[in-house]
Parts: structure tokens; sequence; C-alpha cells
């Protein structure tokens, strides 16, 4: 018999309330884990980027478009090898409500610039061939049932109207991290309309991407591209593609911040339920810690019993709580996958969890610690019932 | 004098011994300059009234509380010397102590309960069991090894406590009341268990009790009354 022994012994004594801390403690440990995870797919799409693709955008506001006539001159700065570019169409499909992102990109070019997005000839051919043809992703495919030649109507909010499109195909992400819910129809098809209805609005697009020579490079070249429009009308800044990614998770950054807070304050919670627990337990074993000392157990090995059956408690729940976590993270990424593309508990998460569920524990003990290592033997031997 | 004649040693040696407890800045003293000594093997029956000072007694000579003033030595250390650290070493080696409540560890089985103090000796695991099993056969309860305290009776866990107490083979046992909570039946076993203790095994006792029945089978009675002894 260990000292380690008396202590999980110690932990089973109240069997319910220990179950209880445990139960709480998985709970709160799978809530964090599942925030975790939200706040990471958040961000997916900034750590799915690719590090030698630069994004120029309008310097005021990524609201404010760039004239067509800057691709040439893009592409002349020294490093750039390919450029395309894109534009936010914000159109929906019967519900407004159900959201997906479509954009209207240079088809000749577009997804030379994407190889993450992988497209098969036929699909291409359909896409380059057709004027108001679209392209799918697989996701956004299976959830409007849609398949390679339908007429899909959408309804437009930033250009106003119906817009029917083809579907010239449907594309795979090559990586677990790539989006597949979006839509890209062609740039040419919107700013052909717009030509006849507002042209004032025609010419332009959203933002334009560069294929770059090295990431080494990105700084030099960035700069070279914004100061080239420098005093223009319509001034550039240009950045990786993670930096522009994060400028538009940015925008959701209130959201964010909360949910941290909240994940940290799940942490809280944790320690005060355990503190608790572990504040009873102690109360109630003064009597025999002073038994024990008299037997000659010196605060040492209190320290080890009341650590021992406080981390006992917290890893169990841990552990538990990292196991709940997979199904509880899977069901609600099905449940959200229109809206979060990825949604992947990683490991990281979960050790981070596992670090604070034994921070949690450490921390738990420190009270239960000191009161029995301070109290008198006399003292303690004095509260017995 | 001693009835073991000039050989045996002193275990117990106290000078002016005094102990008072504070409440905020007032002085209760409980304790007043007591001078007594006990040779090896003795058997002594500490009596007096509730509240006379005899726990207090008991457990500066355990070494679980420290004097006001004087001196306490026991087993030829001069508890004043060690530090807490020490004490709680020394305390191991040295004292088996019995509470009036048994204070059995209520997880732990009888086994387990015995073993405990021996977790602290550097004795291996088959070694400890030689222990524990022969702790257990002295005080008669072989056959109630991997009971739980709450599945025992009174006199039953306060055996099991005696166990414990000798299991690290101490030289002196202090027993508080320990039949302070039994029935009749109970307590005359318990001091027939004590008084074999001392005659089988010469272990030296000091028993602090109310019962006459106690004081008889010792052979010396201690009188505590008013923070003085006679
Ligand atoms: N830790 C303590 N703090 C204050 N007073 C105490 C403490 N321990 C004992 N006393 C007091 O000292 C006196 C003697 O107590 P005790 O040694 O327990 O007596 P006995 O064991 O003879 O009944 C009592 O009046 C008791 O209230
Ligand atoms: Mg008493």
């Amino acid at each position: 018999m260990k000292i380690l022994k008396l202590a999980i012994k110690n932990a089973g004594r109240h069997k319910l309330r220990t179950g209880l801390t445990i139960v709480g403690l998985a709970v709160a440990v799978m809530a964090f884990g599942l925030i975790r995870t939200v706040i990471d797919a958040w961000y997916a799409g900034a750590e799915a980027s690719a590090p030698d693709r630069l994004v120029s955008r309008n310097a005021v506001n990524i609201i404010f478009p760039l004239p067509l006539s800057y691709k040439e001159q893009i592409l002349k700065v020294p490093g750039v090898e390919k450029v395309s570019y894109a534009h936010w169409f914000g159109a929906y499909y019967t519900d407004p409500k159900q959201f997906f992102a479509n954009f209207a990109v240079d088809h000749h070019t577009y997804f030379d610039l994407f190889p993450e997005v992988i497209v098969d000839s036929q699909t291409l051919a359909n896409f380059r061939s057709q004027r108001n043809a679209a392209v799918v992703g697989q996701i956004l495919a299976d959830r409007f049932g849609w398949k390679p030649g339908d007429q899909v109507r959408l309804i437009g909010t930033i250009y106003p109207g119906d817009w029917d499109l083809v579907i010239a195909g449907i594309y795979h992400g090559r990586d677990k991290t790539t989006d597949e819910s979006a839509l890209m129809l062609r740039w040419d098809y919107l700013d052909e309309t717009l030509r006849a209805t507002v042209p004032v609005r025609a010419g332009y697009v959203g933002w334009y991407i560069s294929k770059i020579s090295s990431p080494a490079e990105a700084v030099r070249i960035s700069a070279a591209i914004d100061s080239m429009f420098k005093n223009s009308l319509a001034e550039t800044l240009t950045q990786t593609e993670k930096q522009f990614q994060l400028s538009f998770i940015a925008m959701s950054g209130t959201i964010i911040t909360a949910l941290r807070i909240i994940s940290y304050l799940i942490i809280g919670i944790l320690l005060l339920v355990l503190t608790n627990t572990m504040g009873m337990s102690a109360r109630e074993r003064i009597s025999e810690y002073a038994v024990m000392k008299t037997l000659g157990f010196k605060p040492f090995h209190l320290v080890q019993l009341i650590a021992d059956e406080s981390l006992f408690i917290s890893l169990s729940g841990g552990i538990l709580g990292i196991l709940l976590t997979f199904p509880m993270a899977s069901g609600f990424g099905e449940a959200m996958k229109y809206y979060f593309p990825v949604f992947e508990t990683k490991p990281q998460d979960l050790l981070v969890a596992g670090i604070f569920a034994l921070c949690v524990g450490i921390l738990a003990s420190m009270f239960p610690i000191l009161k029995a290592t301070r109290v008198s033997i006399v003292d303690g031997l004095r509260s017995i019932g | 004098m001693s009835i073991y004649g000039e050989r045996s040693r002193t275990i117990v040696e106290i000078e002016a011994l005094s102990k008072s407890y504070f409440r905020d800045s007032l002085e209760i003293p409980v304790l007043r300059n007591l001078n007594f000594s006990l040779p090896e093997g003795e058997f002594v029956a500490l009596m007096g009234p509730s509240g006379s000072g005899k726990t207090t007694l008991l457990n500066l000579i355990a070494g679980i509380d420290r004097p006001t003033k004087g001196k306490v030595k026991v087993a030829g250390t001069d508890l004043a010397q060690l530090s807490e650290g020490e004490l709680a070493k020394w305390r191991a080696r040295h004292i088996g102590f019995i509470f009036q409540f048994y204070n059995l560890i209520p997880v732990l089985t009888a086994y387990e309960n015995v073993e405990l103090p021996l977790l602290l000796t550097s004795l291996s695991k088959s070694e400890r069991k030689e222990h524990v099993e022969t702790a257990l056969g002295i005080v008669g309860l072989s056959d109630r090894m991997h009971h739980y305290p709450r599945q025992l009776s009174g006199g039953q866990e306060q055996r099991v406590a005696i166990a414990r107490a000798i299991a690290t083979d101490p030289t002196l046992i202090l027993a508080d009341e320990p039949t302070g909570d039994l029935d009749k039946k109970s307590a005359e076993e318990i001091l027939e268990l004590l008084s074999r203790l001392n005659s089988e095994f010469k272990k030296t006792i000091v028993v602090v009790t109310h019962d006459p029945r106690a004081a008889e089978k010792a052979h010396t009675k201690k009188h505590l009354d008013k923070g003085e002894l006679s």
C-alpha cells in the first residue's frame, strides 16, 4: 500500500460527490475543447492559406474595389509569377439565411493560383466555355443537391436581381483544411451585366491574388505593388493571404474574444468546483491527517496524499472530457458544416485542456494542503466529533 | 524507584514541566511544574478528573505538543532539541499512540491501517506483511485482517488501533482513555491486552483512564489534579 492508493481510496469515499465532480469537470473540459474547436474553425481559412500568395485589396477598405487595369501592372512586378482576381458576389439561394461564400473570379487564371482547389478538366472546360457557369464545392453541392448541368438561380444582394447560373462542375479540396463550401462564378458575366445595368460599377474587381516566386520575397513584392499605386485613386494594400484572411476574422473579433473569455471562465468554474470538493474533503479529514502526523508522517506526505487525490479527480474528469469532446465535436461539426467548412478538434486544444485540468488539480489542492499541514496535531485531534 | 532494579533505564524523564494554553492574551495553565520519571517496562495508569491535563501530558510525552516550560526527555532524547521533522521521525520510531476513539482510517482495511506506520520504515513489502500479521495476531484479529473499520465492533477497532501502535515495535506505548468508549466486556479485553503487552512483550505503557479496573492492572498509579501530579 502506498500514499497514492490511500489517495484514490479517499477519492472514492464519497462516491456521489466525487462522481459529480468528475462529471462536472468532464463537461467543462468538453465545453472548453468545443469552444476552442469553434475558434480554430474560424481560423481554418487563415491556417490553410499558402505562403506564396499575396492579396492586394483597396487600402481604404475591403469593400472598395480596384480597377481591372491593375492586373497587368502587378504582373510586371519582379517576382510576381501569376495574377488573378476575384470579387465578392454576396448572393443567396432561395433562403437568405442559408449563407454560403460566393464570388466572381477570373475564369482564365483563378484555379491556376489555387492548386488546393481541385477542378477536373471537364469542369474547367465547361467553366471556360459558358458565360454563366459556376463551379461549386462538394459540400455546397451536397447541401443544395446541385449536380453538374443544373440550372441554379441565385438572388443578388450586392448586385440585386436574379442570377441564373449553370453548374459547370464540382471542386474538391486537396487538403482536409480546404474549404469545399464556396461557389465561384465568372467575373466577366458579372461585369457584362453591370455594364448593361449600372455601368459605373463595371470594370472593378474586389481583390488581386498574386503567386510569387518565393515566400521570402513577400515583404519586398508587397511593398513594390503598393508603391506602384501610391497616390492613385485606388491605393492598394498588399498582404500575404494569411494576413488577408486574418483581417476578415478580425471583423468577428469580438465574438472570438468573447468565446476565448468564456473558455477561460469555464476553466475558472472547473477550479471552483474542484476546490469546493477538495475543501470539503480536507475539512472532514483534519483529524485523520493529525493521526497520520502522530504516526510520524510529515507534511510532504500529506501534500502528496491530498495532491494525488485532487489530481486523480481532475485527471479523471479531464480524460473523460477529452474523450467526450470527439463525439461532441463531430456532431457539432456535422450540424455546422455549411458555416464552418473545417471543424476539427486539434490535438493541441485537447493538450491544453489536459494541462488546464492538471493545473486545476494542483491549484485545488493548495488550500486543503495548507490547512492540513498548518493545523497542529493537537488541534487536529481535537476536531474529532 | 523501579521495580526492575538498577539495570533498567529511564524511558521518560520530566523536569519542571509546565504547559499553558493561551486564549488571546489570557494564559490558561494546565500543567504546573511537573517532575516525574518512568523506567523501562513500567505500566502506569494516569488518572484524574476530566480537564485535569491528562491528554496534554500524554501529548507532551508523545512529542506531538511542545511544553511552555521545562524538559521532556523520552528514550534518551530531549524533545526540545528536535525540529518538527526530526520529531516526526522520532515519533515513528519510539511512540505507539492509542486514541480513545480508535482513529482508524475508514477507507483502509484493518491490515492497511496497521501497515500505515510501517510505510515510514525501510521494511520491504514482505517484511511489512510479517509485522502486520504478527501485530494483528497478538491482538487476536488475524481473521479480521481485510475488514474495514465500519465492519468491526468498537472493541475490535480498538484492537486494530493497538496493533497499529505496536506494529513498529515502539519504545513507549501511550493510550489515552482506550476503553472510554467501550462496553464493559470490550474494555476488559483491551486492558487485558495492554497488560499482556507489558508483561509478555516488556512494553513500557502509560494509559490514561478513569477506570479503576484499569488502574488495578497497572503497576503504578499517578493522579493528576489541578495541574499537579501525585
Ligand atoms: N488546544 C487547546 N487550547 C486551549 N485549551 C486547551 C487545549 N487543549 C486542552 N485545553 C484545556 O486544557 C485543559 C486540560 O485538557 P486535557 O489535557 O484534554 O484534559 P484531560 O485529558 O485530563 O481531560 C482543559 O481545561 C482544556 O480545556
Ligand atoms: Mg483527555
